[in-house]
């Protein structure tokens, strides 16, 4: 699908508010967007929210061979995946231009860095070493995911757990879980990505950009760093001509964000531990609570037993398949129902109508549901009149 | 490929051990319209394993995959680790054609409707939770849909039996899985996926189990629908 694109009076709207040191959702400039951090069940699995702004990472591992060039080191892999799932015109299985550079970034940020002690990883110099992977998946765009997802990065890496392994003269042994406990990666330090975007010649600066101001904005500068306040990456695109002093002040905020961020990191990492030590739920399901409307929790139901028996006993001929050796069949039996039945011309139905059986509705809503109706009925006639052939109408309420 | 790893709860032990007697479909939660990006979207979990929906549609369709009669039925799966195996690749052709039995396709000719689908955790029953994720973002969605879908796995134990809704212990050590979907009109048997070795008796069982656990998820959905539609009534 493609993008919607930005009228132009929304982005000449967009670039007054900032020039008036506004912006859409209310931050001032230098403000991040709520950060909330979660662990899955399973180790290494890291989600983030940044507003709305959401990423997923998992790290996985496996024994391969080293690189020729550095027999000693283990392999760090990062891939960044931008499914449609974020946005409608991110294509499944290609990489875009935007996904490029934003996987190119992760990479230097986590890589080159040298965060994680990749020595640590080497089972047997030149023959076996850890690989392993970070998968990065954004999951809803709303702006700024390279932040998002250096953070989701990071507390994956942080959280994720390797299988032990001894070398006994030629033997590898690789424990299972159950066995021995599994290591954690040796890191050394967070790096973490802040995104500023500049606006009318390097004139306006903002700190963490929503997905409009994205499309709006004229370059961008990306500052990798630790709380140790070492600069891990630098990175500036765009059109436009940066002051000397504009750097360094990007620099002193990034400090503080980056010390912020942190801390938040190393506390969810810490509530997970605990949690994960007393036994208590943990993982994204329990994130889920029954008290938002839109969301909805059903404990564990019990499906009784004997009544599937005496169900089976009763009915015999329950659909059941001849041959069961075929894995898979598919039966669409319903196809004749939902035929689309022509009434008039211009007019269709498809099953029966009536009223929704979803929800009662209290007298005072079919007194509402009443005058929908009758407002409804003159369209129908309407269509009626000036029915072209190709345009047919479906009116699912044929009351 | 190693994936991620697992750490066992305590009672998720000891339930098991009381499990015997009586068959359980473990807790379903969701979450509609999670995404703001999307048509409908919906973050589906049963137990532990928990899987991200997304539906986008009717909308604009490739040239290549344009029908005339009928909507086109995408289905992307992406799974946690590396890229799509072939094995995701049958779980989106699976997927595709049990959706398109359900969603009405001839209201939309020329057009297409997508289901992405994100797996989060696998912690057993992956299938029937995607098949349940992928109906419930559609009808967050709106898409006009013949009936609803709901699907729900067993596991066949080396000693013939059965366990509803099975974790991914008992999916391992199991001698089969069998994954049902049921159409929500009149319980009918839309599609079957299996995997392993199972006696007709068996899977006789199975079907009926699985028919009764289909109805509380259909209840779910009922009930995770109406309170979002409430309010806005």
């Amino acid at each position: 699908m493609r993008e919607t694109p930005l009228s132009n009076c929304e982005r000449e709207f967009i670039l007054k508010c900032i020039a008036q040191h506004k912006r859409l959702d209310g931050r001032s400039a230098y403000d991040y967007r709520d950060i909330r951090i979660a662990f899955g069940v399973s180790l290494g699995c890291c989600h983030v929210e940044l507003g709305k702004t959401r990423v997923l990472a998992q790290v996985s591992c496996e024994v391969g061979q080293p690189k020729q060039t550095r027999p000693h080191d283990g392999v760090l892999f990062v891939n960044v995946e931008m499914s449609p799932m974020a946005c409608p015109s991110f294509e499944a299985g290609r990489q875009s231009e935007e996904g490029v550079e934003l996987s190119r970034l992760m990479e230097r940020c986590l890589k080159e860095s040298r965060c994680m002690d990749l020595e640590s990883l080497c089972i047997v110099a030149g023959e076996k070493a850890w690989h392993i992977r970070v998968d990065i998946h954004v999951l809803n765009h709303e702006g700024n995911i390279l932040d998002c997802a250096s953070i989701a990065a990071i507390s994956a890496l942080a959280h994720f757990r390797r299988p032990d392994v001894t070398v006994q003269g030629e033997e590898i042994r690789i424990h299972s879980m159950e066995d021995r406990t599994p290591v954690p990666l040796s890191i050394h330090h967070f790096p973490l990505l802040v995104s500023f975007t500049f606006f009318s010649q390097g004139k306006h600066m903002l700190v963490d950009p929503s997905e409009k101001e994205e499309k709006v904005m004229e370059g961008k500068m990306v500052i990798g760093m630790n709380k140790h306040r070492e600069i891990c990456t630098l990175q500036v695109t765009g059109q436009m001509l940066l002051l000397k002093e504009q750097v360094l002040r990007c620099s002193n905020i990034a400090v503080t964000k980056v010390t912020v961020i942190t801390e938040l990191i190393f506390q969810a990492l810490e509530n997970d531990k605990q949690a994960r030590l007393k036994g208590e739920k943990h993982g994204f399901a329990e994130l889920v609570s029954g008290e938002k409307i839109t969301s909805n929790k059903q404990p564990v139901t019990d499906v009784p037993v004997s009544q599937a028996m005496e169900e089976s006993e009763e009915d015999g001929s329950s659909s059941m398949d001849s041959d069961s050796e075929e894995s898979e069949s598919f039966t669409q039996h319903a196809s004749e129902e939902r035929k689309v039945e022509i009434l008039a011309k211009g007019v269709g139905m498809i099953g029966d109508g009536g009223p929704s059986k979803w929800i009662d509705l209290t007298c005072d809503d079919d007194h509402a549901e009443s005058k929908k109706s009758t407002k409804f009925k003159p369209e129908l006639i309407e269509l009626d009149g000036e029915s072209s052939e190709e345009e047919c109408q479906v009116v699912l309420d044929a009351s | 490929m190693a994936a991620a790893f697992i750490v066992v709860r305590k009672e998720d032990l000891e339930a098991q051990q009381n499990a015997e007697s009586c068959q359980t479909l473990r807790c379903l939660t969701s979450e509609l319209g999670c995404l703001t990006r999307s048509d409908g979207s919906v973050s589906f979990s049963q137990g532990d394993t928990t899987v991200l929906a997304v539906s986008y549609g009717p909308a604009e369709v490739r040239i290549n995959q344009e029908q005339y009669d009928k909507a086109t039925v995408e289905v992307v799966y992406k799974p946690k680790v590396g890229l799509p195996r072939p094995i995701d690749r049958k779980r989106e052709a699976i997927l595709k054609s049990t959706l398109e039995a359900a969603i009405v396709t001839s209201l939309h000719p020329r057009s297409s409707i997508s289901i992405i689908i994100q797996e989060t955790e696998d912690l057993g029953s992956n299938m029937a939770c995607c098949i349940n994720a992928a109906c419930l973002a559609l009808l967050d969605a709106a898409v006009h849909m013949a009936f609803m879908v709901a699907a729900v796995a067993v596991s066949v134990m080396e000693d013939g039996q059965i366990k509803l809704d099975p974790n991914k212990k008992e999916e391992l050590e199991g001698r089969a899985t069998l994954t049902f979907v049921f159409d929500s009109a009149d319980l009918k048997v839309v599609s079957v996926v299996t995997s392993g070795t199972f006696s007709q008796e068996e899977y006789k069982k199975s079907i009926d189990l699985t028919r009764l656990a289909a109805e509380r998820v259909f209840q779910f959905y009922r009930d995770s629908l109406s309170k979002k539609l409430m309010q806005s009534i």
